[in-house]
């Protein structure tokens, strides 16, 4: 059980790879591109992370346990059509949003019995129902956007809380519960156990399956959660919107220092990470590259990410 | 199947038993027919089975090497992507040299050098195969993309064409690659050192270390034969399509991993064969063409693959659950 300490000294003491990587890439957009430090810049980054943010707090809860779940992105897709779909016929937001939170948490629930019950590998089962989850959303529009005029939706974007706008809000909240969750409560406890020797829970009598299945619970509902955001920012459904997500919060989740292997994970990482992640793709923006190939950047960073974690890992 | 060629008796015992796994999956695929027979007046005909064995010949053969890497216990997911970047390097070079063996050559190239590149990261950098073959995957498909900027290559010479479309003797062209391949993988898997020592890998990565099998080149190896199979598959999909686009191999990475699974081969790793893939790769065809022939839309294409991957995982779970509890 490799517990990294919350104080300030431990944080400092890990900060540099995510934020060596962090630094370089706000250095050198600044002196590629004139607009990006710009506050407008700035406060898009920020817009444009949140959803990421979302998605990769609970996926590093789960890649700590040792698993993965590369449905998310398909279906945070899901979800957001559902969403759609409520409100397209006459739905209110709150029932929408309730919607779209229970398909998240099916989907969790289902990743995480089949995952934690019958012991199946996590990286195909999630495979599976991604294709489930993809499946379901063409099912569902037929192929088409669901396009939502929905005035309570469009106030979910462009509100603001005390000065901040309501995405960067959810953000921060939904940050703050995760921290709260992985570091303060008997549940984050688990899940660090999780990775770091299942064993020794189970010797100690606790039942280690419904806490991974909760982890898987609770990406779902994050989706769930996410789809709100992304439905409101597109005014609509699509049923390919967000596929392909996962891989940019998993992308963030691994440049963050998190370890697919030895049950280590840094929530705070994860933050400096999916910021590393909005930061290369909007200044890549800004450049005017495409974003098929700002993937591959994003593949690339992973590969470096993961080379520099098995160097470290061997020493 | 592991180890069996250390005795002689127990080779056969192990020949049965893969002729037993291989039967009862062709029953399955006979049951099938059976029912699509009776559902559907129009399965039953010349041209709708050799589409269904056309079909299932390119799923083979972009699944047979994925069946070695995963006999390793190892798991390639860039395979569709794959797919895709090489189909569309070969239908440009082809374009620019007007040469069809030019962009072949090219489009097999592509597909070994991204399976050494996994190869590389998964044997010699020790990353876990389908995080690395994950991250290659959404390299691949944004080079792709990249490179093809929502352009399609289309109209490629006859002589290219017929690796896809054409027919010798009334059968597919394609459908004779599938058993060239077949009996090449099966040769390679049971005859060979090299094949013996990729299921050693698999079963006990440890005990094979240790019997002196040099894991990180058999390792590389296998992803090289995934990556080229996958070159191979872009181009008899190229030839039957006559034209390229950056998406192309979205659709294949999870029928073939589902044909992979429902073919008997182990995720856990040390168990499979790749007649057993060729058959995996028949059933998902099979099953896919009486949805469409059920005028089931090709959106349930997705759905109904997740299933029946979950399905085949859940399977192989539970035959190595019985087995460790037998030992």
């Amino acid at each position: 059980m490799n517990r990294p300490p919350a104080t300030l000294a431990g944080v400092l003491a890990r900060v540099p790879g995510v934020a060596w990587i962090l630094g370089l890439l706000v250095i050198g957009f600044s002196f590629f591109s004139r607009d990006f430090l710009s506050g407008p810049n700035i406060h898009n980054i920020g817009l444009q992370s949140v959803i990421l943010l979302i998605l990769a707090l609970p996926q590093t809860m789960i890649i700590m346990t040792e698993g993965v779940d590369i449905a998310a992105g398909a279906v945070l897709t899901l979800a957001s059509v559902v969403l759609a779909w409520v409100l397209v016929h006459g739905g209110s937001l709150p029932l929408a949003l309730a919607a779209s939170l229970a398909t998240g948490m099916m989907f969790g629930l289902a990743n995480g019995m089949l995952v934690a019950l019958l012991k199946m590998p996590p990286f195909v089962v999630t495979l599976g129902t991604l294709g489930v989850a993809q499946g379901l959303a063409l099912i569902v529009t037929d192929g088409q956007s669901i396009v939502v005029s929905s005035d309570a939706l469009q106030a979910i974007y462009n509100g603001e809380i005390a000065g901040l706008p309501l995405p960067l809000a959810i953000g921060v909240a939904v940050y703050a519960v995760s921290h709260g969750l992985l570091y303060h409560t008997r549940f984050g406890t688990y899940v660090f156990a999780l990775g770091g020797n299942p064993e020794a829970l189970k010797l100690a009598g606790i039942r280690a399956d419904a806490y991974l299945i909760a982890v898987y619970v609770l990406g779902g509902l994050m989706a769930g959660l996410a789809a709100l955001i992304l439905t409101a920012r597109m005014s609509s459904g699509h049923p390919t919107s967000a596929i392909g997500m996962e891989f940019d919060a998993i992308a963030a989740v691994v440049v963050g220092g998190t370890s697919f292997e030895r049950g280590k994970g840094w929530l705070f990482g994860t933050l400096l990470g999916v910021v590393a992640v909005g930061v290369l793709r909007n200044g890549l923006n800004l450049l005017t590259i495409p974003s098929s190939a700002q993937v591959a950047c994003i593949g690339l960073l992973v590969i470096v990410a993961m080379l520099v974690d098995g160097l470290k890992g061997r020493r | 199947m592991n180890f069996a060629l250390s005795r002689p008796g127990r080779f056969i015992g192990a020949l049965t038993a893969d002729l037993r796994t291989v039967g009862y999956r062709l029953a399955a695929a006979l049951l099938i027919c059976v029912i699509l027979t009776v559902a559907s007046d129009a399965f039953l005909t010349a041209n709708n089975l050799l589409n269904v064995l056309r079909q299932a010949s390119l799923l083979f053969l972009l699944a047979s090497g994925l069946t070695l890497v995963i006999v390793t216990a190892g798991l390639d997911l860039s395979v569709g992507a794959n797919i895709g970047l090489s189909a569309c390097i070969a239908a440009s070079v082809m374009k620019l040299t007007g040469s069809a063996l030019l962009g072949a050559a090219s489009g097999v190239g592509v597909g070994l050098c991204i399976g050494v590149a996994n190869g590389l990261l998964v044997a010699l950098m020790r990353m876990p195969p389908f995080i690395a073959t994950y991250g290659m995957l959404w390299v691949v498909h944004g080079i792709t993309f990249w490179y093809m900027a929502g352009t399609t290559i289309y109209g490629f010479p006859a002589g290219f064409r017929a690796l896809g479309s054409g027919y010798f003797l009334g059968v597919p062209i394609p459908v004779y690659l599938m058993f060239v391949f077949l009996t090449l993988g099966a040769f390679f898997a049971q005859r060979t050192t090299y094949g013996q020592e990729i299921y050693a890998i698999g079963a006990n990565r440890e005990s094979a270390r240790l019997s002196g099998v040099p894991i990180a080149r058999r390792l590389i190896l296998v992803y090289m034969v995934s990556g080229a199979m996958a070159g191979l598959a872009s181009l008899v999909f190229l030839a039957r399509m006559n034209s390229a686009e950056g998406d192309i191999g979205e659709a294949f990475t999870l029928p073939a991993i589902a044909a992979v699974l429902i073919g008997g081969t182990s995720l856990f790793g040390g168990v499979g064969t790749v007649s057993g893939t060729l058959v995996g790769a028949l059933i998902l065809t099979l099953v896919l063409n009486g949805m469409n022939l059920l005028t089931l839309d090709a959106s349930w294409q997705p759905l109904v693959t997740g299933i029946i991957v979950i399905l085949a995982v859940y399977l192989d779970t539970l035959t190595r659950k019985r087995a460790e509890a037998r030992n």
